[in-house]
């Protein structure tokens, strides 16, 4: 496919979508629930072309947005101690806390590490036998598995000296909490694509069966994306609620069985905390007490002082994440925030729907509104 | 944080499998994917191998790493309606 039918394509979806918009009185909002599709939806300029009643909001599906300040407060306090090497994906490092960042931490001598895998903590331990390395376990279904395996095979190459600080989470219990608040009005998702890799289409039935709203998986290409949403809008439009597969070359109806099989080993689903959207039930992983040897919080408790105590701020990423304000009605947007000197987590990240807002909207923002 | 890209298993010893991708060669752990096999084309995200997917959809994404490299465009993308 040439550009020249790539543009075609997208055309023809885009009528689609007007066509099948067209038809309801109403306002349409569709929420994509992954970074990665914020990220295409902006870049590709995605939103400036959909109809005056078809709206995209951005959910929590950032994992360095929806992980709460004390999850960083504590990262930090570990990489202060002599004897913790931390390991991290390297979208951690800017995140702020309540006082510092890892970057910063970094700059004044805290031994962190960067890594592509968290496998790659494993050379780091053995070759650190005298340190305690610690695995910074963030992420969603799609990510969580990669350190549960990290933790099994560290326990047969007999490596002792690796743990993790997880707080892992899961997107379907966010997305109940979302369509169980009353301030929050979607009427459809975008599936995130690879989360459905390991989950499966399954996990996302309950749209359909308890929610009677549709919902698409799909890519991360922005004809994927249209292509999804001429499937939403179309479903929207006859008043129709099913969950469909639009990335099939990938993702299957039951996703990855032994990944589940490796996470369910290694970690339960525990409450827990997302930012802006309070505490979730069964929405995050704890480390079963089987592996209590593993978890650093359990092995090296942090003494009370050292994690600074929570300090009020203007940043409303909170409500950002949930799709009930745009970025633009942060009083801190683009004045105290911005990406080189970032406030919130949704600027910080390169996922984050603010740093995509500050990148590709700002100006061009309004171009295509009626 | 999930972003993953397909690569083509050119050898396996064990669990750890040798992946290539527009010709750079890297290790990933097969613990998640035991049944993947030398000649499949794999999703990998952080260095595991997460799903056997269409060839058709790693074509995609090598398109895609062409043009970033300066290659015109070549997408295929079927049922386009």
């Amino acid at each position: 496919m040439t550009k020249a039918e790539e543009r075609a394509a997208a055309q023809t979806l885009v009528a689609a979508i007007a066509e099948a918009a067209a038809g309801v009185k109403r306002q349409l909002r569709f929420m994509e629930v992954c970074g990665t599709h914020t990220v295409s939806i902006f870049r590709a300029g995605i939103r400036q072309l959909l109809p005056d009643n078809v709206e995209l909001v951005s959910g929590p599906g950032c994992p360095v947005c929806v992980t709460p300040d004390d999850y960083m407060d504590k990262a930090i306090a570990y990489a202060s101690h002599p004897d913790v090497i931390v390991t991290t994906f390297g979208d951690m490092l800017k995140v702020p806390g309540t006082r510092s960042s890892l970057g910063a931490a970094k700059t004044e001598g805290a031994d962190i590490r960067i890594v592509y895998s968290p496998m790659d903590s494993l050379q780091i331990a053995r070759d650190n036998p005298d340190k305690k390395v610690v695995f910074l376990a963030v992420g969603f279904e799609t990510t969580a598995p990669t350190a549960a395996a990290t933790v099994l095979a560290a326990e047969q190459a007999g490596i002792g000296n690796l743990y993790m600080l997880s707080a892992q989470k899961l997107v379907p219990p966010a997305m109940r909490a979302l369509l169980d608040d009353p301030e929050v009005q979607v009427d459809g998702f975008i599936l995130p694509g690879h989360v459905a890799v390991v989950t499966g289409v399954a996990a996302f039935r309950f749209l359909e069966t308890e929610y009677h709203l549709p919902g698409v998986v799909t890519g991360f290409e922005p004809l994927q994306i249209l292509r999804s949403l001429a499937r939403l809008t179309r479903q929207a439009a006859a008043g129709e609620a099913r969950v469909e597969n639009e990335y099939g070359s990938v993702v299957h109806e039951d996703g990855n069985p032994t990944s589940r099989a490796i996470c369910e080993r290694v970690y339960e689903a525990v409450d827990s905390r997302w930012r802006g959207l309070g505490i979730i039930p069964r929405s995050g992983l704890a480390m079963r007490a089987e592996y209590a040897d593993r978890d650093i919080e359990h092995v090296l408790p942090l003494a009370p002082g050292e994690v600074p105590p929570a300090k009020k701020t203007a940043c409303r990423c909170g409500d950002v994440l949930r799709g009930v304000a745009k970025p633009t009605e942060c009083p801190l947007f683009g004045k105290a925030c911005t990406p080189t000197h970032a406030v919130g987590p949704c600027m910080v990240s390169v996922e984050g729907v603010c740093a995509a807002w500050y990148k590709y909207g700002r100006e061009a923002f309004q171009f295509g509104q009626k | 944080m999930c972003l993953a890209v397909p690569a083509k298993v050119i050898a396996i010893d064990g669990a750890v499998g040798r992946v290539e991708r527009a010709g750079i060669e890297r290790e990933v752990s097969l613990m998640l994917l035991p049944e993947a096999k030398v000649g499949d084309y794999v999703l990998v995200h952080a260095g595991f191998a997460m799903q056997i997917v269409d060839e058709t959809d790693a074509d995609e994404t090598d398109a895609l790493l062409a043009e970033m490299h300066g290659a015109p465009r070549t997408v295929e993308l079927e049922g386009l309606h």
